[in-house]
């Protein structure tokens, strides 16, 4: 458990994003798993902190909710991207990218420091 | 805008209600069981399967919390139920609640009050454009720094000044407007060209004057006020172009004023004419000063360089003509002109609202103080319960604010009322004088200034409280229980405030005793006569006598008999100014005494045979006038005690003769001394005065003086039905008696409105903090039920109770006294300006203020000492 990473501020809005949009509508928990699986199981994700977040997407209208049922018949909130959302998503990924391209210069061996 | 989104849906959310809460459990509710429904699933047992989603979930109650923070804004929410608990408080003490709001609440809505006159009189600017480039040019002489000028020296001023872009002149002067049914005189003003240019007001309709149609050849136009042009031709544009006769000559409408336009200097007028310097016999003298000037500054020219500019070309013209001499110039922001005079007042007033206020907080704050100290024990288990310091006295800032803004809301809508009140006791003649006044209102500026007072005034509610709870450590307050140290530190504290309070009080009452005094004094001034049962009547005699010296004299001794026929009047006398008034001067000499071309100047003004005796005035030597006095005799005149002594010291005037300083004038033979009447103003030495025969030298405007027996407010209309029966061409206006003169005058009014103010502050002060002293005393008492129970069970005797309690009262009492004495007299110093016949230190004054504090102070702590005397010492310490 301990070598697992905690989740970095302000990555997780954008796990939850890129989760909807690649699975469609879900319910926290399996955002919350979907998660988990992708990052190979090398997060370690306190499922609570979920609810907030998605909360604060909503709130911000990235996000929408809906009462639905769950693939085992249970009643479950389902979120899905709206079109800010989605604009949000594209947005921040690339930013993303960005911060990461120029941090990988910095750190490769090959690069030129200078 | 994502954000500010998310904002207004968590503010959205603070509305109470539970559907969000109730949502939140069923959607972790069911995400849990599916984790579990996976973890039984791939094996677990079900006691496992539940234990291992709760722990990956984070346990369910924090992540509804952090949800809830989410969902709304914490720091709000925990305000609004602080708010809603302190509503709830106060609800529980509705006698606290309702004196605290009532008491701050007076405070704030006199200082709101007041702070809207000084608003609408020093703040708001003139209705000019740039008001401050604007100044006034007077002449002075000695004994009058604001003296008129003369239409050549205003010419030479304009001429050969280098300071202003622009200078005018102006007048203001009844009209008499011809109408339908005959007469009426109208408020006028006189004014050259430029004067609107000047000014920078341009008329909402029709056109200014044009350049050169205030010289002679021009025909004469007219400007209305917009009052005129809404009363006389119903706001209609068709007036533009119409004709209107104002003193016999016609002359056209070309525009109408802006509505929020005045102009303090000329009074209301309706009519406002090119001054055409025919149109006056005044005007072509360097003698005859009638006009006021106005100028505006060149940009980066200050006032004062501008004053040295127009005393040099005084200097000049004062060597160049010898009616110049002893003549000076002068000039003065206008600002200063219009408002100057009631400033200090305003400011006095002002200060005056801000002791009231403070007295009232400082009364409210000791009564949060007492309420804290009854709450220590509630904080002290709140805090042990785990309330932070910043919640418990987040939770005193939040019920100083509830307070305060309940205060502030009383406040506003009582100022509002106030005003109005003050608006109506002001009366009309008042606010043509102060037109500034029209602009009064609760603006934006007024209401910054209460939102500024009722922060601060919740700042110290909040504080006070707040610092005093946690000045010992809460635990003690568990620990002791009610009594005890808190107590005496609690009484200390209190005694000081109260101190505070009388000592503002006693500053109150002795601002108010001096001005009371002082309006006392100038309405028992020695006027020379009896103003009682005295009805007055202006006068304008019609077109056709004017002009014409034996028909003007004719009709108005037909006047004078028309009016001694009717019932219940005594006598009849007529001067061209009224008492009281000022009026117009004249150089003179005495003939056989040494002249050099010196100006003499005196007070003038022509009297019927019967002025004197109708006032009741004081005959010293010689003899009144008679009808036989008239055109046909050689002048004669009365002068006054004032002119006996200056001009003929250690001489028996009467049988002397003297003229007017000009080579022309014929000699006139003193025939009488009076006593001085007081022809000026209240406030100031009246002016050595000359009388002259009417008769001799009569003026087709002056004012009926009528005596009656009784009842002279219901002769004033029977007086003017009776002139105009005569004919109705005479315009008669201004029906007065001589008291509401008096009681009108500037000083005498501008005294009284403070007198009675800050009489009304005192008062308010002085029942505050009686009863300040009063809470503090009961509450002294009240601790000290038990140490008195012991002191009576020892022997006490009920005296020694009264003297314990009374002598801690006294020392409060002559404690607050003695301050406020002190701070008086240094305050009294800012009222020297206002106060007349009275000194800023009166021994009177403050002996009767340290009385009547002192005994009010004392009949307040009686009743709480006569309580301490009747407590029964059995039932006080079995009540330990």
């Amino acid at each position: 458990m301990n070598d697992k990473t905690d989740i970095w501020q302000g990555t997780l809005a954008l796990m939850v994003l890129k989760t909807i949009e690649s699975m469609g509508p879900l319910h926290g928990y399996g955002i919350a798993r979907r998660i988990e699986q992708t990052s190979g199981n090398l997060l370690s994700l306190n499922y609570g902190t979920l609810y907030p977040a998605l909360l604060k997407l909503e709130q911000e209208g990235c996000i929408a909710s809906e009462w639905g049922v769950s693939e085992n018949n249970r009643k479950a909130k389902f979120y899905k991207l709206t079109r800010t959302g989605r604009r949000q998503l594209a947005k921040e990924a690339r930013d993303w990218q960005q911060a990461t391209a120029i941090l990988a210069r910095f750190l490769s061996p090959s690069g030129d420091a200078a | 805008m994502k954000r500010f989104r998310a904002w207004l849906v968590r503010l959205a959310g603070l509305r109470p209600g539970g559907r969000r809460d109730r949502e939140l459990t069923d959607e972790i509710e069911a995400n849990l069981q599916m984790h579990i429904d996976d973890n039984l699933r791939s094996g677990m047992p079900p006691e496992q399967a539940r234990r291992h989603a709760i722990l990956k979930l984070g346990g369910v109650e924090p992540t509804k919390e952090a949800y809830r923070d989410r969902g709304t804004i914490p720091f709000l929410e925990n305000l609004m139920r602080d708010t809603r608990f302190a509503i709830r408080h106060l609800r529980k003490n509705p006698g606290f609640a309702c004196t605290a709001v009532l008491v701050l609440g007076v405070g704030m809505s006199a200082s709101v009050a007041i702070f809207a006159f000084v608003d609408a009189t020093l703040i708001k600017p003139l209705p000019y454009r740039n008001p401050a480039g604007l100044v006034g040019l007077f002449e002075t002489v000695q004994f009058c720094p604001r003296c008129p000028l003369s239409y050549p020296d205003y010419l030479d001023w304009k001429k050969l000044n280098k300071v202003f872009t622009a200078v005018d002149a102006f007048e203001g002067n009844g009209l008499t407007l011809r109408t339908d049914s005959g007469a009426e005189v109208v408020g006028g003003a006189l004014v050259t060209a430029g004067f609107f240019k000047t000014l920078g007001v341009a008329p909402v309709l029709g056109r200014d004057f044009r350049a050169g149609e205030d010289s002679p050849a021009a025909p004469r136009t007219v400007i209305l006020s917009y009052a005129a042009w809404q009363k006389r031709y119903a706001g209609n544009a068709a007036a533009l172009g119409q004709t209107v006769t104002l003193n016999g000559d016609p002359s056209v409408i070309i525009g109408v004023l802006p509505q929020d336009f005045h102009f303090a200097a000329t009074g209301p007028a309706e009519f406002w004419t090119a001054l055409h310097t025919t149109s006056n016999s005044c005007y072509p003298q360097r003698g005859c000063h009638s006009l006021h000037g106005l100028a505006r500054l060149r940009d980066g020219v200050s006032v004062q360089t501008a004053d040295a500019n127009i005393k040099l070309i005084a200097g000049e013209l004062e060597k160049e003509y010898p009616s110049n001499r002893g003549q000076g110039g002068s000039v003065i922001s206008f600002t200063e002109l219009e408002v100057g005079r009631i400033r200090p007042i305003l400011i006095v007033l002002l200060c005056g609202s801000g002791l009231l206020l403070l007295i009232a907080s400082v009364n409210v704050t000791s009564l949060v103080l007492v309420r804290a100290e009854s709450r220590r024990r509630e904080m002290a288990v709140r805090s042990a319960l785990g309330g932070s310091r910043a919640r418990l006295a987040g939770q005193f800032v939040t019920e100083a604010v509830v307070l305060v803004a309940a205060s502030a809301t009383l406040g506003l809508v009582s100022a509002k009322w106030l005003m109005r009140l003050l608006i109506g006791l002001i009366g009309a003649d008042q606010m043509a004088a102060m037109p500034f006044l029209y602009g009064l209102s609760l603006n934006l500026r007024v209401l910054a200034f209460a939102a500024a007072i009722s922060v601060a005034a919740a700042a110290v509610l909040s504080i006070a409280p707040a610092w005093r709870s946690f000045l010992p450590d809460l635990r003690k307050g568990l620990a002791e229980g009610s009594r005890g140290s808190a107590g005496t530190t609690w009484r200390r504290f209190g005694a000081n405030l109260v101190v505070l309070e009388l000592a503002t009080a006693v500053v109150l009452l002795v601002g108010a005793g001096l001005l009371g005094k002082s309006f006392y004094r100038l309405l028992h001034v020695d006027m020379g006569m009896q103003p009682d049962h005295l009805a007055t009547l202006r006068i304008a005699e019609p077109d056709a006598t004017r002009g014409n010296n034996a028909k003007v004299v004719a009709l108005a001794r037909e006047m004078i008999s028309r009016t001694a026929s009717l019932p219940g009047v005594q006598s009849v006398g007529i001067s061209t100014t009224l008492p009281v008034h000022g009026g117009n001067t004249m150089w003179i000499r005495v003939l056989g005494h040494a002249f050099h071309g010196e100006h003499n100047e005196v007070g003038y003004r022509e009297v019927s045979s019967g002025y004197f005796t109708t006032l009741h005035a004081k005959l010293l030597r010689g003899r009144y006038f008679t009808e036989a006095d008239d055109a046909s005799k050689p002048p004669v005149v009365i002068i006054d005690r004032a002119l006996a002594e200056k001009y003929f010291p250690g001489e028996n005037p009467v049988g002397m003769q003297m003229a007017y300083s000009g080579a022309t004038s014929p000699p006139m033979q003193v025939v009488g001394i009076v006593e001085d009447i007081k022809e000026g103003a209240l406030d100031e030495t009246t002016w050595p005065t000359l009388y002259v025969a009417f008769n001799q030298d009569p003026d087709d405007h002056f004012s009926l003086i009528v005596r009656a027996s009784n009842g002279e407010q219901a002769l004033l209309p029977t007086l003017a039905a009776a002139i105009r029966r005569i004919d109705p061409g005479i315009a008669t206006f201004d029906p007065r008696t001589m008291r509401g003169i008096i009681d009108n005058t500037p000083a005498a009014y501008l005294h009284r409105c403070s007198a009675w103010l800050v009489g009304g502050f005192a008062f308010l002060a002085l029942l505050l903090g009686t009863a300040g002293l009063y809470g503090v005393i009961a509450y002294s008492v009240s601790t000290r039920t038990r140490e008195i129970g012991v002191r009576m069970a020892l022997g006490a005797q009920r005296g020694t109770v009264y003297r314990l309690i009374l002598k801690e009262a006294g020392w409060l009492i002559a404690a607050g006294i003695a301050i406020g004495l002190g701070c008086s007299v240094a305050a009294a110093t800012l009222l020297r300006d206002l106060l007349f016949g009275v000194r800023s230190a009166d021994p009177e004054i403050l002996m009767g203020v340290a009385v009547v504090l002192g005994v009010a102070a004392l009949l307040a702590s009686y009743i709480p000492a006569r309580r301490a005397a009747s407590v029964n010492p059995v039932d006080a310490l079995r009540a330990e």
